[in-house]
């Protein structure tokens, strides 16, 4: 037998480490760890760290496992798209079963240490996040309406609400709000960034706003969600996750994010192609900004404290 | 005697064995460290049926 006949044989379903973690989603999953990191720190309720790290991970771990199973429900559509498809299952790299297998099994995995390391009911959130993300939003709102991104943005706004969970074992107003903040937060960031990757969403058939209502009108959606989400954010900054840290630094996102989302209103297509959509794409950048800033803010307030300098 | 240069194909999968063992260890570390702690604050401590004498007391 030769070498290379062995190798044909053995490449088959060999792969590396690291596909099977970018299986995960990690650049999502650091959002999830992040966000729930700040909810669980944020809450009045302290945590031993050993039991704040163990949680965080098991959240991470699911986030990850919701991901495994969107990328194994949604591989055909990924193959299509430039953005995805060097990702493990539309490139080759992991077959589709793997990807369901893993997913699967870490969805359990996770929720049931998640139980073991805190409380039923941030295993019960996040059971439901999994179930929303791999269920309602990757296999039936994504390729079905136009909305998709509004409410499937739910899914990635739980985590902090989880953390809060850890800590404190039940939901408040403040952890309500953070879902709150995350949720309103994703049409326009997701919506910017369909504006200037749209004929990727429109190869693959995906129902985005840009695809099925036109590009003014997502124009007009960015806008309007913009301008929901400022007194949501603001708002926050009023009850016991807020303070004057968050406030300020609220109150410049927000000027800063509507004005963006004012001059996308103000812009039609033959503007936007002449300069490659650069106000598009400084928006989608200004929203990663003002995410990672509001719960930053969030998370000094709560690290000044115990100092009696955070909080109102 | 000389050993063959390992394939791309061996390395890859060493690195996933070197990264599955990996995981486990740290897994086994957390559940050990969750587990003292849980301990030691007296979480596994089942509920008391009743009061012991002291508490009946006061």
């Amino acid at each position: 037998m030769s070498d290379a006949s062995i190798n044909t044989q053995a490449n088959d379903g060999e792969a590396g480490f690291g596909d099977y973690f970018a299986l995960l989603k990690p650049r999502v999953m650091s959002l999830v760890v992040f966000t729930a990191l700040v909810g669980l720190l944020a809450a009045p309720v302290g945590v031993h760290p050993m039991i704040a790290f163990a949680s965080v991970l098991f959240i991470a771990v699911g986030g990850g496992a919701s991901g495994a199973l969107n990328m194994w429900w949604d591989a055909d559509i990924d193959q299509v798209m430039k953005r995805t498809a060097s990702r493990p299952v539309p490139s080759g790299r992991v077959t589709a079963d793997e990807a369901l297998a893993i997913g699967l099994t870490l969805s359990a995995f996770a929720v049931v240490m998640l139980w073991l390391a805190s409380n039923a009911v941030a295993a019960g959130l996040l059971a439901f996040t999994i179930f929303f993300y791999a269920v309602v939003y990757t296999m039936w709102l994504k390729r079905w309406t136009p909305q998709n991104i509004v409410i499937g943005g739910a899914a990635g706004a739980f985590p902090p609400m989880i953390g809060w969970a850890v800590a404190t074992g039940g939901i408040s107003l403040e952890s309500v709000l953070m879902f709150a903040l995350v949720f309103m937060w994703t049409p326009p960031h997701f919506w910017a960034l369909a504006l200037f990757m749209n004929s990727d969403y429109e190869k693959a058939g995906v129902p985005m706003l840009t695809v099925t209502h036109g590009r003014r009108s997502t124009r007009v959606h960015i806008l309007v969600y913009t301008i929901l989400l400022a007194p949501l954010a603001i708002g926050a900054g009023f009850t016991a996750i807020g303070g004057p840290i968050y406030l300020t630094v609220s109150a410049v996102l927000n000027g800063l994010f509507l004005l963006g989302a004012v001059k996308i209103w103000r812009r039609d297509e033959d503007v936007a192609g002449a300069d490659n959509y650069r106000t598009e794409k400084s928006f989608f950048g200004l929203s990663l900004l003002y995410l990672f800033l509001h719960f930053g803010a969030i998370l000094a307030e709560a690290a000044l404290r115990p100092f009696g300098m955070g909080g109102w | 005697m000389s050993f063959r240069e390992p394939h791309e194909l061996h390395k890859r999968r060493s690195g996933r064995n070197i990264g599955l063992g990996l995981v486990l260890a740290a897994f086994v570390a957390i559940v050990f460290g969750m587990t003292v702690v849980k301990v030691t604050r007296g979480d596994m401590e089942p509920p008391r049926a009743t009061p012991t004498p002291q508490e009946a007391g006061s």
